[in-house]
């Protein structure tokens, strides 16, 4: 028994000081985090690249844009990851705080689009509606429908009294919590766009800022948008239960589950590849990663992994990221992205 | 005995007899049917992860005619040779029909991207088979999978598949000549986590999940029997001694993200141990268990009878030779318990792990406490969001070895107790 121990805890300290020797030496393995949009992306090439060359597999942590932001920001040195993965660009105050703490150059990767969709299930037929409708639909506080620049709280219980043109069934939409960069994208390209149509609001964006963001963003808490987690599998399991429920998602779900639900068609465009790709589909947002110069050199791979993941075969019209789900750019903007890219250049500090 | 008052008691013990009768009756079938409602959920749970789950056992396999080209083995290393090329050429000589190039892509898509991976392997077994032509059984795409293992619905439209009607009508072809079959899905338990379903695999996981739990044992066990020991035979009663009981009773209590928190501030970012490792992960899950493991082994002490304590110290024991010769052995088996108890808690644990980077796509396995790891919950987290939906038997799959691991642990501790409980 005491043998036992006293072997337990021999073992237990050459462990330790292997580890502290290997921490010496520096990590061999790069460290991505960030999106959870870009993660099934990212770990495609991930995987590509652990098997294609000699270099270990990134680890690849799925946190969140914003999370990511945060350690990727926190230094330069082996503890801090070498890639973020954003589902929007970086902001300035992310990238301040990425200068405050020393990680001066960093470079900007622009992979490819991803749509967002409003879908329903099959049983129930597909629905066509524009940004308008989608901002009425949800937003918290509405241009009071008797008219005039008052905003009242929400009045609408079914879609037929957002539009006439709408079915009469009751708004109940499903979608990811506020952490989600899913959300942020939705709320920015689909309910803000959608209130700038009142001339009212869009005026309001010089004259009061706060007021504008607080009436464009703020989603409707009164049980007609309901938070349904990160798990889109979920989603599209709920939909399938409640034909009247919409759920909103990226476009890589509806691309896995086409036999189960549909996407909404929006302003005339229905959410395929082909229409995301050329850009008509108003809801679809650019996809990147980040990587941290420093650590180009001390972390072995950082330049081959970039090559990889803009690769003709990853990120190409073919490519295997497109078989993933997401929408490739266009040959023109891949090549002009590419020179920059290959040069490792550093971006200059976003205007906002 | 014809006393009246008597009489009178009696009447009224008989009046409420029956009354008594249907509670106790009523009492009965309240129990037997909160059992039988947590029996059938149990049931429910069971019977939709081992229907979903038993599939991924299975993975559709292709036979395809391979001819290794000695041409293209011309190079020292074999792993620069174009193995997807070999596989392509395959297939067009296997259908000749198919020229256009989108036909092309649709047909090289029925055959996993891991079977070139796999054709490097058998080739570097043999390398004898170069300029030969060999029948080899590579995995079909989780599309093809899926479709075999009826998921895929081939009466519906074509848009509304992703399978489509070309891709059918090869599938056909090869099924009529027998290459098309189901086999036992070996790489589900040999390789780490991928984004091809075919290829996912729980070693990994598996492996993440060993290394952490010994961490854990080998630090929670002998500090928990400690402190326990300690706190059972040797300290004073005081207010100091109540103090500390309580907040071990209350650190059992803390939700486990807390002590992932925990975790993060003083492990990686103080101490500065690498994130994502099952070092950083055994070392989070002691702070965990080790409360438990403390519980159960004082109460399995405090059952150990006063008299053992005292024959030991009557015949001129001193008390560190009464609690090692007597009392710790007697207590043993309960200690074993509790720790079991704890270690299949934490094995089953996922938040404390998100703040310190386990939960993360892993492709290696690993092969030490400092590399990169994550743990099996961490691994049935991940695949079940993803949007491929052969990943969603492989979550109920691994959700079932999870549950097989558990259910040994627990049963160990149930043998433990009955083979060498001592009752008094």
């Amino acid at each position: 028994m005491k043998k036992k121990n006293i072997l337990l805890a021999a073992a237990l300290l050459t462990s330790v000081c292997s580890y502290s020797s290997g921490q010496a030496a520096g990590r061999d393995t790069i460290s991505i985090v960030g999106s959870s949009t870009v993660y099934p992306f990212s770990t495609v090439a991930a995987e590509q690249f652990g098997r294609g060359t000699s270099f270990k597999t990134p680890k690849i942590e799925s946190t969140g844009t914003g999370g990511g932001f945060k350690l990727f920001c926190s230094g330069v040195g082996v503890d801090s990851p070498d890639i973020s993965n954003a589902s929007r660009a970086i902001k300035k105050s992310e990238f301040d705080t990425c200068q405050t703490n020393g990680v001066k150059d960093i470079v900007e990767v622009k992979i490819g689009y991803d749509g967002i969709v409003l879908a329903n299930a099959k049983k129930s037929a597909p629905m066509q509606v524009s940004r308008k409708d989608i901002f009425l639909a949800l937003a918290k506080n509405v241009p009071d429908p008797k008219g005039g620049e008052k905003l009242v709280a929400n009045p609408y219980k079914t879609w037929k009294e957002v539009n006439p043109a709408l079915p009469a069934t009751k708004i109940e939409v499903l979608g990811p919590p506020p952490t989600s960069g899913t959300r942020d994208a939705f709320v920015e390209l689909a309910m803000e766009a959608g209130a700038k149509t009142f001339s009212f609001i869009h005026d309001m964006e010089k004259k009061d800022k706060d007021k504008y963001k607080a009436t464009t963003q703020m989603v409707r808490e009164d049980g007609a948008y309901v938070e349904a987690g990160e798990n889109d599998n979920l989603i599209v399991q709920k939909l399938e239960a409640n034909p009247t429920a919409f759920g909103i998602f990226g476009f890589s779900f509806l691309d896995q589950n086409a036999d189960k639900i549909q996407g909404s068609i929006v302003e005339n465009e229905s959410p395929n590849f082909d229409n995301i790709a050329a850009g008509k589909y108003p809801v679809s947002r650019p996809l990147f990663f980040y990587v941290k110069k420093a650590h180009v050199g001390e972390i072995p791979g950082i330049k081959e992994f970039v090559d990889e993941f803009t690769s003709e075969k990853a990120w190409g019209n073919d490519g295997y990221l497109a078989d993933k789900g997401m929408i490739p750019m266009s040959k023109d903007e891949r090549t002009t992205l590419l020179k920059d890219i290959k040069e490792l250049k550093p971006m200059a500090a976003p205007a906002k | 005995m014809d006393n009246p008052a008597n009489k009178q008691t009696i009447d009224r013990v008989n009046k409420g007899l029956s009354r008594r009768y249907r509670a106790e009756r009523r009492f009965r079938i309240f129990g037997a049917s909160a059992i039988l409602l947590a029996l059938s959920f149990l049931v429910l749970l069971f019977s939709s992860i081992f229907s979903t789950g038993y599939k991924a056992f299975q993975q559709t396999f292709i036979q395809i005619d391979i001819f290794f080209d000695p041409a293209e083995f011309t190079r020292e290393n074999l792993s620069t040779a174009n193995f997807p090329g070999l596989i392509k050429s395959s297939l067009s000589v296997m259908f000749p029909e198919v020229t256009s190039r989108g036909d092309r892509k649709d047909l090289y898509y029925l055959i996993s991207p891991g079977a070139s991976f796999q054709l490097m392997d058998v080739l570097k077994e043999n390398t004898a088979l170069i300029g030969t032509t060999r029948k080899i059984w590579v995995p079909a795409n989780d599309d093809v999978d899926m479709l075999y293992k009826g998921n895929i619905d081939r009466t519906r439209p074509e848009s509304e598949r992703r399978i489509n009607d070309n891709q059918l009508t090869w599938l056909d072809k090869l099924s009529a000549e027998g290459r098309v079959k189901k086999r036992f899905n070996s790489s589900f338990f040999t390789s780490g986590d991928s984004r091809e379903p075919e290829l996912a695999g729980i070693w990994g996981a598996t492996r993440g999940s060993f290394y952490t739990l010994l961490i854990t044992l080998s630090l929670s066990f002998p500090m928990g029997v400690a402190a326990a020991v300690y706190l059972e035979e040797f300290a004073p009663k005081n207010r100091w001694t109540d103090i500390i009981e309580v907040n071990i009773n209350n650190l059992a209590a803390v939700p486990s993200i807390v002590y992932g928190l925990l975790g993060l501030a003083v492990f990686i970012n103080f101490f500065g141990i690498p994130r994502s490792t099952p070092l950083v992960g055994g070392l989070v899950l002691t702070m965990m268990t080790l409360p438990i493991i403390i519980i159960a082994s004082r109460a399995s002490l405090k059952s150990v009878p006063p008299s053992i304590r005292e024959a030991a110290l009557g015949i001129g024991a001193s008390k560190m030779q009464m609690v090692a010769h007597h009392v710790l052995p007697l207590a043993l088996p309960g200690m074993l318990t509790g720790t079991i108890i704890g270690m299949a808690h934490a094995l089953g644990e996922t938040a404390p792990l998100l703040m310190i980077g386990m939960v993360a796509f892993i492709v290696d396995v690993p092969h030490g406490i400092t590399d990169a790891a994550t743990v099996l919950p961490v691994q049935i987290f991940l695949w079940s969001d993803s949007p491929e939906r052969a990943f969603m038997e492989r979550t109920s799959a691994a959700i079932m070895v999870l549950l097989a691991f558990l259910f040994l642990m627990n049963a160990a501790a149930v043998f433990l107790r009955k083979r060498f409980e001592i009752k008094w």
